[in-house]
This record gives structure tokens, C-alpha cells and sequence, in this order.
């Protein structure tokens, strides 16, 4: 179905029934309990998780086809939130004008960063596309202004001229919305002692992302994608059989940056706010964290990578140490004290040391990143399920 | 023309700062091939073993002393430090005042057993893997160290002033004959100057003239064959990953007065070092001080007002530019050799 083979169509499915049901699976405890701080179900960060997710996809197909290690991805996300506030600002309060035109300055933008940055290869090109993305930060920031607003960051205002819907308003800040339909409406399901939250800016972000999760499963089985592939085994042998890989790679490199677009369209349509410093060097360092996190060159490994420092960095920082002292109230008084001392360094303000920590751990032990390690259980599991075979048929013969 | 001086000069130290943590990087970049993205936490703990020197040093105890009264006529509380008390207050304050300069002697063995350490304990088991784990374990090793240095020292900027004696400035103009208060230059900029060219002479004397440096310099033109001939090259490059982490961290002892030092700082100059390293050429010492000086002074260049009123924004991303011209007309860096991280 969709143009692709069984295994693949069973892999969309399964993929597009996790994000549906995304709010339920996200909060597995009771709203009660005392795990329910670990209940990840609220429309803000599972509307990160598809977002990030997306932006991982879309890195993903630049990093994990071609190899080439882009470090100014977060410009593309900028630009992508600007162009998203702006059209807000201009035409109306519809999502779809605004994600579009954030798409499609993201894409030009790719065009022109990755036409330029693409003569070299290597470490070479990751310090030019971070050349690159640094100047658009730090330019956003002071002569861009007019544009970007500076520090305070792009808002809508009241007096927006918005020509398609600025009547419309009523006093209020208008928010963000899919023909009538507010993307921050939420509707709370009741179950007991469980409760579910259905966003709609949760659920369109979902969409998109499903889409754009699509696309790259075409891409990746496309003949376009093989070429890419050849292109990081080997890109020289490439250019010996007289086949110029500069026209792959930058379609490559546009992709990607439309994905990083997108996403940034869709946070600006979650919340009608742009600020520079989503263009930081550091926020491109943490998309290329979260595809090697959960596996380079994977189709689903990046989106894993990306809900898992999502979720560490709103989790983790969410506990503080009375929360650690029920937890270990069971122990003694003197051990307890050393205990939650122990875990208050890697909770709340000290989440940053969790994720450094994880990041040791996993590219240490888990080089293929999260996807791997979950492989790996697999395999262990089967191959104890044969071992256990042939130690009952052993003794048998 | 006193302008473009005192442009230059003000560059200088910067650029000091860029070319010494550069040239660590391609030490150990060119040694041990391993893109170390912890450096810029190694200059930050050079910073901090400045500020924990100075901390204990100013350790005191308090007596009471009873011959003078505080505004309320009570004895007053004299603070003394240990180390007046043990030799003497002239001595004793002259120490405290000169905490900085001192934690250079602090600072080597740490610097050099936290290379040592660290080459052993983690970088080790990296040579054969691709330079993106390699970037991201560092990466994830300068976070852990960054979150451990703001435990103890917190997360604002701790002051830790120059020695008494280096306040102030020069007024470097009169020297050259210009009118006085034109060209002003504080003097422990001179000072960082200086110490950075002394060490960045010393790291290449070292190469050059010893017959470590010797081998060292055979093992990165030619690792295996190096090893063939019976030497244990490995051992040689541990070392020079703890020299490379000496230098940075002696490059942050001599910062702090002029950056207060806090725990993002080394993150702060980490890419701005990786820049120049990439415009020097992946691989090449000089070609790494070079570029840290012509970074540093071109980018005070291009903070001078007049500058600023032709092109705005250009103190911005004067670096950046740079680099991509740079990268685009000469592919391999100022004088980066053929071959080297271009796969």
C-alpha cells in the first residue's frame, strides 16, 4: 500500500497508530499517583515530540543518507518560525498559509546555505553550515531587527494588519488556527482514575509529522535515496564513474532543510512566538544529538531520539528533592539523605548532567544509539528463546 | 593610524586566547586524530583552578580582638587568612594578591593528570571509531564537566581580579611617540600577550628540539611506521593530549581577569576555537596560532565604530565570514596539509 512493500505499509501503520494514541500511551499513571509526574501526556511536549521528531526525520535524510554532518540545522528551524510568525502577522490566523510559506523560505534558504557549503566535504562542511547558522543567529539579533524583533522575539500584536481574518479579533490575541479550529482546544478525556488530553495542535502536529515520516520512508527507498547512500561510502568512486553528486546531495540538503522549516513553522504555530536563539549553535547540536541518540540512518530512530531528550528535559527538570525524599522514605534516615542528595545532582536543575551522562553512556555502549540497543535486546531475547530449544532437545537425542 | 594600533592590540589578547586553546585542540587532533570537543572544558577548569586557588587562599579564621572597637563598641572580629598567619601579613598578602599567577603551578599538574586522565580513561577506546562518536562522546564529557563545575562554583561569573600591581593600564602610545591617553592598553592584557607567545614558543621548542618532540612529530606524520620501529608511540601521544589539556587550562588560568570565569565559558569559546583550527588547516600548529591571532585581531577590527557605520553587524559575524571565504578560496585552511579530515 502507499507504493511501498508489506514489511514497510505494516512499519507505517504501526508508526501512525503510536502517534495517534501518543496522549494515552503518555500517561500510563493514574493522575493521582505518585508517578503521575512521569506522565508525559500534556499537549505542550507531545507537541515537542512531533516536532522534534519531524525536524529528526528531516536531519536524518541529510546525516543519515549522505553523511554529511550539518551543524547550522537550527537556522532552518529559525527562518522556518519566522516566516510562520510573519504570515500570521500579515495574512491571517490560519496554520496552513503559515507552514507552507515556512517551508518554502526554509527551502530557499537550504538552497542557498547548501549550494555554497557543499564544495567541501567533511568537518569542513559541518564548520561552514555552522559558520553559516551562527551568522543568521547573531544577525537576527542586531541588524536584522526590523525583522526579527531583536531580543524580544516576534509576537502578534492586536494591530496586526492579518488581511484575510484581522476583524476578526475581539480585543484578545488571536491564536493559531486550522479553519475555525484552535490548535491549542483541548478536549480531556475521563477514564477512571486516568485522564487523556486530545490537543489539536498535538494532533496536527501528528499529521505532519506522519507525512513527513512517509516521505522519508519513500525517500529512503527510493533510487534517489540509494544514490545518496553511495554517496557516503564512497563519494570519490562516485565521481570516477563521471557522475556528478553535488545535484543529490544539495536536493539532499534542501529536504532536510524544508523539514527544519516545517518544524519550525509548527512550534511558531503552536505558539505565535519566533526568538533567535532557536538559531544557536547549540539548539543544531541537539538535533544532531538526537538523531545519533537514537540511531543514525534509521527510520525511526531519530524520532525516538528526539521524544527521549524531550522527555528528559522536561521530566527530569520537573523533580526536586522533596519529591526524591518520598521516594526513598522507605530507607533509612542517614542513607536517605546520601541517597536523594545523589539523585537531587541529576534531577531539576541538574537534568543537563542526566543528558551529558546518557550521552556518555549511549555512545559508548550503544554506537548504532537506542534503536541498537533495542535490536540487540531482540536478538538476545531470540536467540535465548533458540538456546533454551536446543538445551531441551539436546539431552533428548 | 593610532586607531588601527590600539585595534590591533585589543585584538591581540583574544586572539591569544583563541590560538592557545586551537593549538591544544590540533595537538591533540593532529596526535591522537580525535576531534575533542571537550576542550573548551578543559580551558574552563584551567579558569576555576584559578578561582579555587584564590578561594583558598583567602581562607581565614576569625579573632577577636579586643584592643579595637567596631561602630558599636563592641571588639572588632579580624579576619586573618591562613596564609598571612604563617608567613607573616606582608608575605602572606602578597601570596593572596598574586593567586592568579600562582595557580599556573597549580593548574599544570591538574591539567596534565586530567589529560592524562582522561586520554586514558575515555579518549582511548575512540581512535577507531567515526569522528561523529568521537564528537559526541566529548561533547557529552564537557557537559558532565560543565554541570559538575556549576555544582561547586555555581552559575554566576566569579570576579577573580589581577595581582595589584597589574591593574591599570599602559599608555602604550607614548612609547611610539603619539600624544598621551591615546592608545591605552591595561597591562595584564600585555601580560596574557606574552604569557601566550611564551607558551605557545615553549609547546613548539618542545616539538622541534627535543628528541620527544622528535618522535611525537615522526608519529603524526606517520603513526604505524613509528610503531614498527619499536616505539611506543601511544605512550608519547597520552602525554601530549596532557600537554594539550595544560595548555588550555593554563590559557583559562591567565583568562580570568579579564573574563570572570563561570561554567558555560568553555562552551562559549569551543566553537569560536574550532573555527580557527578549521581556518588554520585541520592539523597544522602554526597554521592554528596564525589564524587565532588574524580571528582575534580582525574581529576587534571590526567592532570600531567606523566600521560598524559602513557595514552594521559586521563585529558579529566578522569570524564566520571570514571563515567561509576563507574555506572556499583555500579548501584546506590557511595551511592545512592534503588529505586530512576530508573524508
Amino acid at each position: 500500500m502507499f507504493g511501498l512493500d508489506k514489511k514497510d505499509t505494516k512499519f507505517l501503520w504501526i508508526v501512525i497508530a503510536l502517534t495517534m494514541l501518543t496522549p494515552i500511551l503518555l500517561n500510563p499513571f493514574p493522575t493521582d499517583s505518585g508517578l503521575a509526574q512521569f506522565n508525559a501526556g500534556y499537549p505542550a511536549l507531545m507537541q515537542r515530540f512531533a516536532i522534534y521528531g519531524l525536524m529528526a526525520i528531516g536531519f536524518n535524510i541529510l546525516f543519515g543518507l549522505t553523511g554529511y554532518l550539518s551543524f547550522g540545522h537550527a537556522a532552518f528551524l529559525g527562518v522556518g518560525s519566522y516566516a510562520a510568525v510573519w504570515m500570521f502577522k500579515l495574512l491571517s490566523m490560519n496554520v496552513i498559509p503559515a507552514i507552507i510559506l515556512a517551508t518554502v523560505v526554509a527551502g530557499l534558504f537550504a538552497l542557498v546555505i547548501g549550494y555554497i557549503s557543499l564544495r567541501r566535504s567533511g568537518i569542513y562542511f559541518s564548520i561552514l553550515t555552522l559558520a553559516f547558522a551562527e551568522m543568521s543567529y547573531r544577525l537576527a539579533y542586531s541588524v536584522f531587527t526590523p525583522i526579527t524583533n531583536g531580543e524580544t522575539g516576534l509576537q502578534i500584536k492586536l494591530d496586526d494588519p492579518r488581511v484575510l481574518d484581522g476583524a476578526a479579533t475581539d480585543g484578545a490575541l488571536p491564536v493559531p488556527g486550522l479553519f475555525g479550529l484552535n490548535m491549542n482546544s483541548t478536549y480531556t478525556v475521563d477514564l477512571g482514575a486516568w485522564s487523556f488530553d486530545l490537543n489539536a495542535g498535538y494532533y496536527f502536529c501528528a499529521v505532519i509529522a506522519v507525512l513527513g515520516f512517509y516521505m522519508s520512508l519513500r525517500i529512503f527507498r527510493s533510487p534517489f535515496g540509494m544514490m545518496l547512500r553511495a554517496v557516503k561510502s564512497n563519494q570519490n568512486r562516485m565521481n570516477y564513474t563521471g557522475l556528478n553528486t553535488r545535484p543529490y546531495t544539495l536536493a539532499a540538503f534542501v529536504i532536510s532543510g524544508m523539514y527544519a522549516g516545517l518544524a519550525g513553522g509548527l512550534l511558531a504555530a503552536m505558539d505565535p512566538l519566533a526568538g533567535a536563539e532557536r538559531m544557536q549553535w547549540t539548539a543544531s547540536g541537539e538535533v544532531v544529538l538526537m538523531t545519533i541518540l537514537g540511531g543514525v540512518g534509521t527510520l525511526f530512530g531519530p524520532i525516538i531520539g528526539a521524544g527521549f531528550i524531550k522527555y528528559c528535559e522536561n521530566i527530569f527538570s520537573k523533580i526536586n528533592e522533596n519529591i526524591l525524599h518520598d521516594w526513598f522514605s522507605f530507607l533509612p534516615d542517614s542513607l536517605e539523605s546520601v541517597v536523594v542528595w545523589f539523585f537531587a545532582r541529576f534531577v531539576g536543575e541538574g537534568w543537563h548532567l542526566t543528558l551529558g551522562v546518557l550521552f556518555m553512556l549511549i555512545v559508548i555502549f550503544l554506537p548504532g544509539g537506542l534503536v541498537e540497543g533495542g535490536q540487540r535486546i531482540a536478538a538476545w531475547y531470540r536467540n535465548r528463546g533458540k538456546s533454551e530449544d536446543k538445551a531441551t532437545k539436546q539431552p533428548a537425542e | 593610524m593610532d586607531a588601527i594600533i590600539l585595534q590591533i592590540l585589543n585584538g591581540l589578547d583574544k586572539g591569544s586566547a583563541y590560538a592557545l586553546i586551537a593549538l591544544g585542540l590540533t595537538l591533540i587532533f593532529g596526535t591522537l586524530g580525535v576531534v575533542n570537543f571537550a576542550h573548551g572544558a578543559l580551558f574552563m577548569i584551567g579558569a576555576f583552578c584559578a578561582v579555587s586557588l584564590s578561594r583558598l587562599l583567602q581562607l581565614s579564621y576569625t579573632t577577636i580582638d579586643e584592643t579595637q572597637k567596631d561602630f558599636l563598641g563592641k571588639p572588632l572580629k579580624v579576619e586573618t587568612a591562613y596564609v598571612e598567619s604563617w608567613f607573616g601579613p606582608e608575605l602572606g598578602s602578597a601570596i593572596i594578591d598574586w593567586a592568579v599567577p600562582l595557580a599556573i603551578l597549580l593548574t599544570i599538574p591538574v591539567m596534565l593528570f586530567v589529560g592524562y586522565a582522561m586520554e586514558r580513561g575515555l579518549i582511548k577506546h575512540f581512535y577507531k571509531r567515526p569522528h561523529a562518536d568521537q564528537i559526541l562522546v566529548t561533547f557529552g564529557l564537557a557537559i558532565v564537566l560543565q554541570e559538575v563545575i556549576k555544582y561547586f562554583f555555581g552559575a554566576n561569573p566569579i570576579p577573580t581580579p589581577a595581582p595589584s600591581a597589574y591593574v591599570g593600564s599602559l599608555d602604550f602610545g607614548v612609547m611610539l611617540g603619539f600624544d598621551p591617553n591615546v592608545i591605552i592598553y591595561p597591562y595584564w592584557r600585555l601580560v596574557y600577550f606574552l604569557f601566550s607567545l611564551i607558551i605557545i614558543g615553549a609547546v613548539f621548542a618542545f616539538l622541534q628540539f627535543t628528541t620527544f618532540g622528535m618522535v611525537v612529530r615522526a608519529g603524526m606524520a606517520d603513526r604505524e611506521t613509528v610503531g614498527l620501529l619499536g616505539i611506543d608511540i601511544d605512550k608519547r601521544f597520552t602525554l601530549m593530549f596532557g600537554i594539550a589539556a595544560a595548555v588550555a587550562g593554563l590559557a583559562g588560568v591567565m583568562y580570568t581577569p579579564i573574563l570572570s570565569p563561570n561554567y558555560h565559558m568553555g562552551m562559549d569559546f569551543l566553537v569560536l576555537s574550532f573555527v580557527v583550527v578549521v581556518v588554520g588547516g585541520m592539523g597544522s600548529l602554526p597554521g592554528a596560532v596564525l589564524a587565532g591571532f588574524l580571528l582575534g585581531v580582525l574581529q576587534s577590527f571590526a567592532s570600531m565604530n567606523e566600521i560598524k557605520a559602513i557595514i552594521p553587524g559586521i563585529d558579529q559575524i566578522i569570524i564566520y565570514l571570514v571563515a567561509i571565504v576563507i574555506l572556499l578560496t583555500r579548501p584546506r585552511g590557511l595551511m592545512g596539509r592534503k588529505g586530512v579530515m576530508e573524508d
